[in-house]
């Protein structure tokens, strides 16, 4: 190939992919060839760039120009500006919400600036399709490393030092589960690589698998030279196409190269990799049900002890690992398990991948080191809160986890603190709420997942969890009672109490924290028919405040039922026989008349509704008057 | 593609990351060539052309070829500056292609300065 002088780092991810990655990919191709500068530049795809919010993504290498929001059309705009005449487009750069002036370069957006990529370090800078981009950055190194040089005892020993700890939600120490495995002397024993990434709003596992699967490959072959294992298993959601299709294809790669297979890399050790896709069961996440699954049988879980690491797949030991654990791998290995531990808390080592998203600015996948505040995460890479609307939570660990208020925004995040404030680590979702965002709602949005997905083979959380969600709708509906509060607690103690698995031991913790933090808002709900958020429907009333509007009909022509009269300069009313609360007037009354709002408990009783749209002046006029009696 | 064996995975890894050198390289010097409309009819293309062929021919992998707007001096294009680290930019004037081959060879490689198609040394300041 011959010497170019800029190369495009275009990210494929999901996210960027669905906003039309592959068509600007042409479209950059197709102008690059028009002004004859094929020789020069060339269009390199990239796995998840982390920045998701401000999809579809290019950077520009080497001088590193960061440009989102990208559309085929303005491409042809884009390759005559800055790769044919040299100067770079601002109009594409990202430009904070607060400042007018666009940031050129990735590594000055606050977004990239407090992340430290271990797991991710080669995101956005090689082809997750090409192994050699792999190679060239120390991939396979770790591997080599340890095939000539190191006796399984000792990788587990090095792992251990790391103090590596799953990432898949438990934490458990890693070294740990591989010691365990080693020394069962049972054959065969089996590798199941864990990418059932089922939270809403989570998607690290696949982010990892679509910017880096050698990473994750080299991670399970060391894992399973340690273990003394020959066969392991990805098992992957179907739902996540592209990221089994690059596992698929990195498979296959290291299996040409001698990397996976029969003898790996001419020595005696040998390791063969296939993909099981699993069907997208949120329980499948768990160890027991997730082998089941691979078994072809109904994946529930079971009973433990035995663990898995001495019975696991087909009754032999299994070593389960998740993805992001397994792509740590190779580089503790490089760099030593004492480096490793020198990053994050005392008990919770090195970084962490977080799906920041919600009421944030700044949304997208982020890698951390362990320890760093929630304030850090949510105000200096997120950005803050849009429109500059106030905190309220932000949700750790996935559906289960819990919501954690403000008064803890500077918790360093690690396993320990965010199970003391009764959420969890999880698997690295993060949800961050604003001021109008319901807590009851959201515990029900919450229990709504989790009953869904409930396997059934509990009793108390196929049923506990359906009558949580039938209170929590009550009291959503204005329909709560008095002992409600209680009752909830009781259940979820015993939820917790009488459930085989972590679906269902920890499905309460939703209600738990936002009972525990946010009890006030249950208690409006129950006993002045209230939402604070003024979020649930049944619980509030649109309103037009005739000292307001100005008659502009701007709510009147986007409300979809025709429940608003008025005319020009005449003040507005809703007719609430039609009215379907479904908030577009609310939406666009334009913020400086702020004329349209929503009433919740008693406050509907204490306005004043016009019986037909009285003109603007008259309602001054009228109102002058008043003023004047009184 | 025969299996790797241990060895050949190293030198593998040596010619992989040759090609790499954009994405994480860094950079002792860099070429801006002008590339306004002016620039481009009195044909800078072709000089950078040029500059990426010494690049590769050199295997100087650790300069940067780029390129600029106009630098306002329209009748001495096609022009380019040449700024090494830690040395003053130079910029150069009415190229061709063997002007560039010996600012190459001479000032980028050598360290030498080729003043006779030197414009100046240093560039303008704003104000």
């Amino acid at each position: 190939m011959a010497t170019r002088r800029i190369e495009l780092m275009l990210c494929t991810g999901t996210g960027c992919v669905a906003g039309g990655a592959f068509r600007i990919k042409d479209a950059l191709e197709k102008e690059i060839k028009k002004h004859n500068l094929q020789n020069e530049v060339s269009v390199v795809i990239t796995g998840c760039n982390g920045f998701c919010g401000q999809g579809p993504i290019m950077v520009v290498k080497p001088d590193d120009i960061f440009y989102g929001f990208l559309n085929e059309q303005e491409i042809g705009y884009l390759v005559e500006e800055h790769l044919l005449k040299g100067r770079p487009v601002k109009k594409f750069m990202f430009t904070p919400p607060e400042k007018k002036e666009p940031i050129k370069l990735l590594s000055e957006i606050p977004f990239f600036q407090k992340q430290m990529l271990i797991v991710l370090r080669n995101k956005g800078i090689i082809d997750p399709e090409n192994i050699e981009e792999y190679i060239a950055r120390d991939g396979y190194a770790a591997l080599e490393k340890v095939l000539t040089s190191m006796k399984p005892e000792e990788v587990i020993e090095e792992i251990k030092k790391s103090g590596l700890r799953g990432r898949g939600g438990a934490g458990f120490p890693t070294g740990q589960k591989w010691e365990v495995c080693f020394k069962q002397k049972v054959k065969p024993k089996y590798l199941i690589c864990n990418c059932d990434e089922g939270d809403p709003g989570a998607y690290m596992d696949r982010s990892v698998f679509e910017t880096d699967p050698h990473s994750v490959i080299e991670g399970m072959i060391i894992a399973s030279y340690a273990c003394d294992i020959d066969q392991a298993f990805i098992y992957i959601r179907t739902e996540y196409p592209l990221a089994v299709q690059r596992a698929a294809k990195a498979i296959q790669q290291a299996k040409e190269y001698g990397l996976l297979g029969k003898n790996i890399l001419g020595t005696n050790f040998s390791l063969d990799i296939e993909i099981r896709e699993g069907s997208g069961a949120f329980v499948c996440g768990e160890t027991t049900s997730l082998q089941h699954s691979i078994e072809g049988k109904n994946p529930e879980p079971r009973q433990r002890p035995p663990r898995t690491s001495e019975k696991g797949l087909w009754d032999q030991p299994t070593v389960v690992n998740n993805v992001e654990t397994l792509a740590n791998v190779p580089v503790i290995i490089l760099r030593g398990g004492d480096w490793y531990a020198s990053i994050g808390t005392e008990k919770s080592k090195g970084t962490k991948i977080f799906s920041l998203v919600g009421k944030v600015n700044n949304t997208g996948l982020v890698e951390v080191p362990m320890g760093i505040t929630l304030r850090e995460m949510i105000y200096d890479i997120g950005g803050g809160i849009p429109k500059g609307k106030k905190f309220k939570a932000v949700q750790t660990g996935g559906p289960s986890g819990g919501c954690i208020p403000e008064k803890y925004l500077d918790t360093p995040v690690d396993f320990e603190t965010l199970t003391s404030l009764g959420s969890m680590m999880g698997s690295g979702g993060m949800i961050v709420m604003d001021e109008d965002t319901c807590m009851v709602d959201v515990a029900k949005y919450f229990i709504q997942f989790t009953n869904d997905e409930s396997c059934g083979k509990c009793t108390i959380c196929r049923e506990g969890s359906g009558a949580l969600l039938e209170v929590l709708t009550r009291i959503t509906e204005g329909k709560g009672k008095e002992r409600d509060i209680e009752y909830l607690e009781e259940l979820c103690a015993a939820i917790i109490d009488g459930s085989l698995c972590g679906l269902g031991n920890s499905l309460p913790y939703p209600v738990l924290t936002t009972l525990k933090y946010f009890k006030e808002e249950y208690e409006a709900h129950i006993k002045e028919k209230a939402c604070p958020a003024r979020s649930c429907k049944s619980l509030i009333k649109y309103w037009i405040d005739p000292d307001r509007c100005v008659g502009c009909l701007l709510c009147m022509k986007n409300c979809p039922t025709n429940a608003i009269s008025g005319k020009t300069k005449f003040i507005h009313t809703i007719n609430y026989e039609l009215c379907t609360k479904c908030g577009n007037c609310f939406d666009v009354c334009p913020e400086k008349v702020g004329a349209v709002k929503k009433l919740t408990g008693t406050e509907p009783e204490k306005v004043v509704y016009l019986k037909e749209p009285v003109a603007v002046g008259d309602w001054k006029k009228q109102k002058q008057e008043e003023g004047k009696n009184d | 593609m025969p299996k790797l064996t241990l060895e050949d995975l190293k030198k593998k890894r040596e010619e992989a990351r040759s090609k790499l050198y954009l994405r994480d390289g860094e950079f002792r010097g860099k070429v801006i060539v002008h590339m306004g409309t002016c620039g481009i009819a009195a044909g800078a293309r072709e000089i950078v052309e040029q500059f990426l062929e010494e690049v590769e021919k050199n295997n100087a992998r650790d300069i940067q070829i780029t390129t600029s707007g106009c630098a306002g001096l329209c009748s001495k294009e096609p022009m380019a500056t040449v700024e090494i680290k830690g040395a003053a930019p130079v910029k150069y004037i009415t190229l061709s292609r063997d002007k560039v081959k010996k600012i190459f060879k001479e000032h980028i490689l050598e360290g030498k300065i080729v003043a006779e198609y030197a414009l100046g040394v240093g560039s303008e300041k704003g104000g």
